[in-house]
């Protein structure tokens, strides 16, 4: 074969690449989404840069390469709307604050109801939703049908559509262009992006943080805030924490390249299959938990097999797409299904978990508020009512409704 | 499909069973007696191990029986299954 002479050069690097400091003054656990925002968020608006952040693997190649992007806050909780209408928010100005294209697309989402039961509990999210000051519509199945041409809406099937929730100014955004953007962005604001470190062990001194251990040496820290999704328990236990999160497969799959056919997102509880078409064409697919505990980042095959034909019912159009990729990522699942952001019993250790299956919509808002928490030992009011101690004090905020399923 | 030893009818398809998590959770025995703290101990966490972890199994469309396994949570294999009352075997 002929030598190549015009070959490109390599684009630019969007971060530097550097070796751990001995000392921070806040070390992040984990550079998925969570983490990356928080980081940036620390150094853009409390001016905190003397911020490293540790992966163990590569940036965003955990949870944040294996969501399926969807984003909304039709969540039924003052409290859900809260954290997650503040995400939307910044979402919705996040290309022009990260000065990187992120592909948000704000295409709706539809959450389908299939019961008399889910119409009940739907019409009363809708209203929710509504006193809360986000778009929410109810609509029958014929504005199904309009809103989404391909589901099928006939009363023939299994489970059949007697309607959905509908949220416009939801849709979908580019994962990996969102860790890009947050991760840029916090470098160029002077912040460490430290890939290959795993954290092996935090350090603590009279109850307070001082450091933590890594397969790349020790680090100093003043604050340590633990963004690690399904690792959480572990790490938490490191500083003697224990976490009330169970860590379970979530699987998704990904058919081949299609031509535009989907325009919206799908999303049904009932039948356990939630679907988009990215950008590039694929459609996106995500499915419910494996019920077992589990870190294997794969899950058992019925659960893919029985989301197919969840799939093909609702689209009958998808019956002759061919699947490309399945895979799955490990998620924190909390009590009462929502997450839990704050402070801990040590001092300087911060809490970002039990998103469960649902954490990539959140990114934006949950940077911002983790955050604050962080900047000033203090919850932010958002993400005030999501402690760890609610669950000692019986004040639990209850999504299963709205993210039990499909998060 | 992964296959679970029942103890009592044998090996089986995974879809034929319920998970039922951490095994080896007594109920307190005095449940008034316990402070707020330990009341959510008991409800609410439960340890989440990466790697060996007992856990309960129902074998819900075969014997629709109970019983106890410990399994590897990181490749999922089975390392021993045994009957509520029994103690927890020694795996390695």
């Amino acid at each position: 074969m002929p030598a190549q002479t015009n070959l490109p050069d390599h684009p630019s690097f969007l971060w530097r690449n550097p070796d751990p400091a001995k000392s921070y003054d806040v070390v992040v656990v984990g550079g998925g989404g969570h983490g990356l925002a928080t980081a940036y968020y620390l150094a853009a608006v409390h001016g905190i840069t003397n911020v490293a952040v540790l992966e163990k693997g590569w940036l965003a190649g955990g949870n944040m390469a294996r969501n399926t992007t969807i984003i909304r806050s039709n969540y039924l909780w003052d409290e859900s709307s809260g954290i997650y209408e503040h995400a939307l928010k910044l979402w919705e100005g996040l290309e022009a604050e990260l000065d990187y294209p992120i592909l948000f697309d704000q295409r709706g989402v539809l959450n389908l109801a299939h019961s008399l039961q889910d119409v009940r509990d739907s019409v009363r999210r809708v209203n929710a939703n509504r006193l809360n000051g986000i778009d929410a519509e109810w609509l029958d199945a014929d504005a199904v049908k309009e809103v989404c041409p391909i589901v099928n809406v006939s009363p023939e099937v299994r489970y059949p559509v007697l309607g959905a929730t509908y949220q416009p100014r939801a849709g979908i955004a580019k994962h990996d262009y969102v860790a890009w953007g947050y991760a840029s962005a916090a470098d160029r604001l002077g912040v460490d992006l430290i890939q290959n470190c795993e954290v092996t062990g935090i350090e603590t001194t009279d109850g307070r943080v001082t450091g933590v251990n890594t397969t790349r040496g020790r680090i100093a820290a003043g604050r340590v805030a633990l963004a690690a999704s399904g690792h959480s328990s572990e790490l938490a236990a490191m500083a003697g924490v224990e976490l009330p999160v169970q860590s379970h497969p979530l699987q998704a799959l990904v058919s081949e390249l299609l031509e535009p056919v989907h325009p919206t997102v799908v999303m049904s509880n009932a039948v356990h299959v939630y679907v988009s078409q990215a950008h590039k064409g694929e459609l996106v697919m995500g499915a419910g938990i494996d019920n077992y505990n589990g870190y294997g980042q794969r899950g058992s095959f019925h659960i893919i097999e029985r989301q197919m034909s969840a799939a093909m019912e609702l689209f009958p159009i998808f019956a002759r797409a061919h699947l490309l990729r399945t895979w799955a990522g490990i998620v924190d699942v909390s009590p009462d299904a929502s997450p839990i952001i704050g402070l801990t019993p040590v001092d300087g250790l911060y809490l970002n978990c039990g998103w469960g299956t649902g954490g990539f919509k959140a990114t934006p808002g949950v940077g911002d508020c983790f955050a604050h928490t962080i900047a000033n030992d203090k919850p932010h009011p958002y993400n005030e009512p999501f402690t760890l101690e609610r669950f000692t004090t019986g004040a639990l905020v209850d999504e299963h409704g709205a993210a039990a399923v499909a998060h | 499909m992964q296959l679970i030893p029942c103890p009592w009818c044998g090996p089986r398809e995974e879809v034929e069973f319920h998970y039922g998590g951490q095994a080896h959770v007594d109920y307190p025995a005095e449940p008034a007696a316990l402070s707020d703290e330990e009341w959510a101990k008991f409800v609410f966490f439960r340890d989440n191990p990466r790697g060996p972890f007992a856990e309960r199994w129902s074998h819900a469309a075969g014997c629709r029986r109970w019983f106890n396994a410990v399994r590897d949570t990181r490749s999922y294999e089975l390392l021993a299954v045994y009957r509520p009352g029994q103690e927890r075997p020694v795996t390695t």
